[in-house]
């Protein structure tokens, strides 16, 4: 079985050259950031919110706080990296604000492993998504990740949806790099677990009842 | 190798970052396990589905408008000079 191969990232050569003259006062060149990574950030803000308007306002203060803290960038990591960290605060605050009733923390302690154990085993179809329309998928995709933990989801969506090293994601979130694998392990596995539902090979799930709902992991 | 002890390797089975003695005991375990077999082939297919799913893009219109407010806010905060503390 083949690994996942990561996406190609853009190429971040002159990226420092961008931030220095920005930091001379050239608002151009920040512009220039923004149009690389505002597609990103708002990705990432809408993931973590689940509202758009949110999204939209964490997009701009984000950016804005990167520009007034411009100095406080000494290069240490991607400039993208150092971005990612402030809009993820910026998003967790925003759905701190929402949801007031709930604590809501990345460093929040993991339960037990019970939580990502698999539990549906049944087989794919082959090309699952091709079941159903865009729209129907695209609900299906949105839900299913909407229903998990904000901590599971937040490095998920670091992780595999917009391909940031286990480091990067580590050093964006303020966590240890066990603590970010541990989550990504639980939030890869959860998520299978739910879309199982909508993909599991139905054919298959009937001719093979062993494998099927309820077989349990040993 | 016991299916959990598969199972807490499987996101550095599938990231690619293991090393080879161990990569050679998970597959040797994949061979006869059709239950991790199933979890390794749809956890791998969950990933591919969300990273090609396009999941909330950003529409040009929104775009454009957003980025005109963060640079005009840019040129404001550059007139107004350094912020004092």
């Amino acid at each position: 079985m083949s690994t996942i191969q990561p996406k190609v990232s853009e190429p971040v050569s002159d990226e420092l050259t961008l931030v220095q003259a920005a930091k001379a006062g050239d608002v151009g060149a920040f512009e220039e950031l923004v149009r690389r990574y505002d597609r990103n950030v708002f990705r990432i803000a809408q993931h973590i919110t689940q509202n758009r308007e949110d999204a939209e306002d964490v997009v701009q203060d984000a950016f804005l706080k990167a520009y007034g803290n411009l100095n406080q960038f000494q290069g240490q990591s991607k400039f993208y990296t150092w971005l990612v960290r402030i809009a993820v605060n910026e998003a967790l605050m925003k759905l701190r604000r929402r949801r007031p009733e709930r604590m809501v923390s990345l460093d929040e302690e993991v339960k037990t492993e019970e939580d990502s154990l698999p539990r549906e085993v049944a087989d794919w179809s082959p090309n699952p998504e091709q079941q159903y329309s865009q729209a129907e998928l695209r609900d299906i995709l949105t839900r299913t990740i909407q229903g998990l933990p904000a901590t599971f989801r937040t490095v998920f969506v670091l992780r595999d949806v917009e391909g940031l090293s286990t480091e990067e994601t580590a050093d964006a979130l303020d966590l240890s790099v066990p603590a970010v694998k541990s989550r990504l392990l639980r939030a890869r596995l959860q998520l299978r677990e739910r879309l199982s539902r909508y993909f599991q090979r139905r054919e298959s799930a009937e001719a093979r009842p062993k494998h099927a709902s309820g077989d349990g992991y040993q | 190798m016991k299916c959990s002890e598969f199972l807490q390797e499987l996101t550095n089975y599938l990231d690619g970052v293991i090393d080879d003695r161990t990569k050679s005991e998970l597959e040797d375990h994949l061979a006869w396990c059709h239950n991790c077999y199933v979890v390794c082939d749809t956890t791998k297919k969950t990933i591919e589905i969300y990273r090609d799913s396009q999941l909330y893009e950003l529409p040009e219109d929104l775009r454009s408008r957003l980025r005109s407010a963060i640079v005009s806010k840019c040129h404001a905060k550059k007139r107004a000079g350094p912020e004092r503390p």
